[in-house]
């Protein structure tokens, strides 16, 4: 139960996935400016984040590790990712058109949205049971809407503000998010 | 076009890190040695040379509505053999970029210049676009590493530039990677509108 725990608080608050592993750095700073996106898109990249790091796994698991075949390990999961994405987007499509419409334009991206793909490497590396697998991919997921609802948040509140001209747009973001993972820095004491 | 042109632009006009905004990730994640910019420079412009070629070279082969896909296997093809060779021959260096590399499957410069310039230019201009744009990234990394190891660090290249011992460690953790690259973006608007 402790471990558990303690996987849940490192990814969501001390490793957080945008702020200190920079991971799905695009969508974060592509999509956090209007506050309905953000959550649309997190909302996307949380349901194949924690599909793609079950099925990853399994993949790894009891069918590369086996029949050492480790060095397909990124050219196997990219490809479960980018058929994952397709396949929960026709799934969406015919079951669910009012989500489809939602989240609809964010599901594409997601197959080159580096979070997906390094969670997944992730899991492998760090030998994780299908259990721990589960809740990490879910912590982390939980982690990157965090952080990207929080920007969002800030970026439309920046939109009234006097930033200086040469700064507007993506350096002022950067600059954000410094501020926010300094914030985040204080967590690293928790475990 | 000539070939000059095709790999200037990369460098400086179209700057993939700077002019385009693409390539966030590892530009922020392993950027705290100047080491580390070159090693993640090499590996990306061998990468995006590699697959401009392939991908060039079949672009009348490969069917249209099943071109992205396509891409994402031969890149993911290059990219593993990069990380064979890097753990062989480098395997410090392997150990610090870590995830990065297996992650530069996902980097968007490499789909990008597939998409862009690689499936509608022959094979030889598609080779120096992507030495163009390699080099650009690498320039660009390299800047923000010597930013963030100086002041980090307190070293260039691992030797000590900054006497006394109390460097801002800020600027090796994650926040000094947002406000290095915030800034180095905002004083590029500013020194280009002076120009412009």
């Amino acid at each position: 139960m402790q471990e558990y725990l303690i996987i849940v608080v490192s990814a969501v608050l001390v490793s957080n996935i945008v702020l200190s592993q920079f991971l799905g750095i695009c969508p974060f700073l592509g999509v956090s400016k209007k506050l309905s996106a953000s959550l649309g898109m997190s909302g996307a990249v949380s349901f194949v984040l924690v599909l793609a790091g079950t099925i990853t796994w399994t993949v790894q698991t009891y069918l590369l590790a086996p029949l050492g075949l480790g060095y397909l390990q990124t050219i196997a999961f990219i490809l479960i990712i980018a058929s994952l994405v397709q396949f929960v987007e026709m799934v969406l499509k015919k079951f669910s058109p009012p989500l489809y419409k939602a989240l609809g334009i964010f599901l594409p991206l997601i197959t080159t949205n580096c979070a997906v793909l390094g969670v997944a490497i992730i899991n492998i590396q760090q030998e994780y049971t299908l259990g721990k697998v589960l809740v990490h991919s879910m912590s982390h997921a939980a982690g990157f809407t965090l952080a990207l609802v929080l920007m969002s948040g800030i970026r439309e509140r920046l939109e009234d503000a006097d930033v200086p001209e040469s700064m507007k747009g993506t350096p002022i973001a950067l600059v954000t998010a410094a501020l926010m993972s300094m914030a985040f820095l204080g967590f690293s004491g928790l475990i | 076009m000539s070939l000059a042109t095709e790999f200037n632009k990369g460098v400086i006009r179209d700057n993939p890190l700077f002019r385009l905004g693409l390539g966030f990730c590892p530009a922020l994640a392993i950027t705290t040695s100047i080491e580390n910019g070159l090693g993640m420079g090499a590996a990306v412009t061998g990468v995006l040379v590699a697959s401009n070629v392939a991908i060039s070279a079949m672009r009348n082969i490969i069917p249209d509505n099943v071109r992205i896909p396509t891409y994402i296997v031969i890149i993911a093809t290059f990219v593993t053999m990069v990380d064979q060779l890097m753990h062989a021959f480098t395997p410090a260096l392997y150990a610090s970029l870590g995830i990065f590399i297996p992650l530069i499957v996902v980097n968007c410069i490499i789909l990008g210049r597939a998409e862009a310039f690689a499936n509608k230019n022959t094979i030889v201009p598609s080779i120096f676009d992507g030495l163009g744009m390699g080099a650009g990234f690498t320039l660009a990394l390299v800047l923000v590493c010597t930013f963030r190891e100086v002041l980090g660090a307190g070293t260039f290249l691992g030797m000590p530039v900054i006497p006394g011992d109390t460097p801002v460690l800020l600027m090796i953790l994650p926040p000094g990677a947002f406000i290095t690259l915030g800034c180095l973006l905002g004083a590029l608007n500013k020194f280009q509108k002076k120009t412009a």
